[in-house]
């Protein structure tokens, strides 16, 4: 049979035309504007060369400090997320555990809600005089652990960190569950005839049974940590100063100012760094297959 | 002896988890009933007369009313979109994987982890006459959440066996006949994921109303609520009332659709 007649290829044409429009195109055009000069100010466009590029790579410049700073935050919340998502997921598939549907249903829970509104929400919970978090040290008797969670320089990162790994563990638990019930049970009883101890059958069993979902879900954790966006905005906006700004924090900044041909440049960047690492991203996707 | 100790750590364990999960939502809603001099100090200790106007105040002010509705409308026609839109892309690209399809595949799917560029984006729209429109936005939220959704649909026609199209075939359905009368009907239980995945994704979102809509009148709740914030950053009582209102909503749609969502989440991520 014919296949080119069975599944004519324009039924796929509406889709990749929205694509190709709306989220390929601006990829494309916005390197071409990167090496301009582009902003509200003016209507003609020159074309610059790298000087964007050399601006943002250049010793010290406040970019420079956002790039790091996004790559610190991919590290440690995909190395967090991943360790507590491990662990949440082991623990929440133990036969001894009461309610365990219970428990997974609402440490889930986080992963529906906007990220505007849990920044909001910690932003709430941690304001230093009227929060609760600080109320409830101090009505503890432990005033001087509250701490100005969010505009301290030493606290802040750390603080954004955590909150960011209190909305997505549970998402990474769930993908963890899933890999852990698709493991056969006969590893585990041969084990325990064999008498192997429960650390034994977690290294021995479960870590390399489980390796294509802990790799899946770091490529999850790293994409999702190069793109944040809406956590950062809503919960610090970048501040105190820069202190926690991320790339696409900065973007919106730029944006905002009207200097449109620097935060086309930056997105550039993202846009690149994501591109490089495509193929890893796209293999680890369709590698999930948890066999044995 | 040495079981029953680490059960009950284990269960502890969890228990203090989740109360650390549920522990912020307690608080807020709690403190969305006291006065505002009350709700200024916030602790757990209950309001000592419950102010149930404060919800009346921030429907008012908080313009939610309108936002809802807004929300409500981008969610659901973006999702309409991409439920129409992708299962027919799905449907081909699956079956016959040669050459452009194939492409289109990969080409597609790339945009679940790349970037999107909004910058040069607002250049585009403005081209095409979208900036600050309704239909922009839900245009825009079609094409953005296209990747993840065509897929979570590829990999499950795959599983449809093909013999079911050549019996159609060979009864004499058309191309169209045998999509509406036999894949549809096959591929209702992914599609339901998808719709409920991709709305409370577009529900939750907030960057592109923030870039792209800048009257106040089109905006989402996630932009209401943050706006709001802003302006009565002292009255924690009204802020809290505001920020349970807006959780209310994908958190009753996530109780009734916990099975999709839950579902649709390690599919996409475990299965394939």
């Amino acid at each position: 049979m014919n296949r080119k007649k069975i599944y004519p290829w324009y039924y796929a044409a509406g889709a990749a035309i929205l694509f190709f429009l709306l989220c390929f195109l601006p990829g494309v055009l916005g390197i071409a504007y990167s090496f301009t000069d582009w902003n509200n100010f003016s209507n003609e466009i020159h074309f610059v060369g790298l000087a964007n590029y050399k601006t943002v790579f250049h010793g010290n410049s406040e970019y420079m400090k956002y790039i790091v700073n996004t790559l610190w935050f991919t590290v440690a919340t995909t190395v967090l997320k991943t360790v507590v998502g491990l662990a949440l997921g082991l623990l929440l598939t133990q036969t001894f555990i009461k309610g365990k549907n219970l428990h997974r249903m609402i440490i889930f829970s986080p992963q529906v809600m906007s990220y505007l509104v849990v920044g909001l929400v910690f932003r709430s919970m941690l304001h230093p005089t009227t929060g609760f978090l600080n109320n409830f040290l101090r009505g503890i008797g432990f005033g001087g652990l509250a701490k100005n969670w969010l505009t301290d320089l030493k606290f802040v990162f750390p603080t954004v960190i955590l909150v960011d790994t209190w909305k997505g563990m549970g998402y990474i638990m769930v993908i963890v569950i899933a890999g852990l019930l698709s493991v056969a049970p006969e590893y585990y009883e041969a084990a325990s005839i064999d008498g192997a101890s429960f650390f034994k059958k977690f290294t021995c069993i479960t870590l390399p049974l489980l390796k294509p979902v802990l790799v899946n879900v770091t490529v999850l954790n790293v994409t999702y940590g190069l793109r944040v966006f809406d956590m950062i905005y809503s919960l610090t906006n970048g501040g105190p100063g820069n202190a926690t700004g991320v790339i696409n924090t900065a973007v919106y900044k730029e944006f905002s100012k009207g200097n449109l041909a620097m935060g086309t440049t930056l997105s550039s960047i993202l846009f690149l760094v994501v591109l490089s690492l495509l193929y890893f991203i796209i293999w680890s996707m369709e590698n999930k297959e948890v066999e044995v | 002896m040495k079981r029953s100790i680490v059960s009950i750590v284990g269960n502890l364990v969890s228990f203090v988890i989740s109360l650390i999960v549920l522990l912020p939502l307690a608080v807020l809603f709690i403190n969305s009933f006291k006065t505002s001099a009350e709700a200024n100090r916030m602790t757990l200790s209950l309001p000592k007369k419950w102010v149930v106007e404060n919800y009346i105040t921030v429907i008012e002010k908080g313009k939610l009313f309108s936002s809802f509705l807004n929300g409500i409308l981008y969610a659901s026609c973006s999702v309409v979109i991409i439920v129409i839109l992708v299962s027919a892309a799905a449907f081909v690209i699956s079956r016959n994987q040669k050459g452009i399809n194939r492409f289109l595949y990969y080409f597609i799917i790339s945009g679940i982890a790349v970037p999107i560029n909004n910058v040069a984006l607002m250049k585009v729209l403005q081209v095409l006459h979208l900036v600050n429109t309704r239909i922009g936005i839900i245009l825009l939220y079609a094409a953005i959440n296209i990747p993840l959704s065509l897929f979570l649909s590829f990999g499950f026609i795959a599983t449809i066996p093909r013999e079911i199209d050549e019996a159609a075939v060979i009864d004499g359905c058309s191309p169209r006949q045998l999509f509406l009368r036999v894949i549809v009907p096959l591929i209702k239980p992914i599609m339901s994921t998808v719709f409920v995945l991709e709305f409370m994704t577009v529900w939750n979102d907030f960057t592109m109303p923030l870039y792209y809509l800048n009257n106040s009148r089109k905006w989402p709740m996630t932009l209401a609520v943050y706006s709001f914030f802003g302006a009565f950053e002292n009255s924690w009582n009204l802020v809290a009332a505001d920020i349970i209102l807006t959780l209310a909503p994908v958190l009753i749609v996530f109780i009734l659709g916990q099975k999709y969502i839950v579902g649709g989440v390690s599919a996409g991520s475990v299965k394939g």
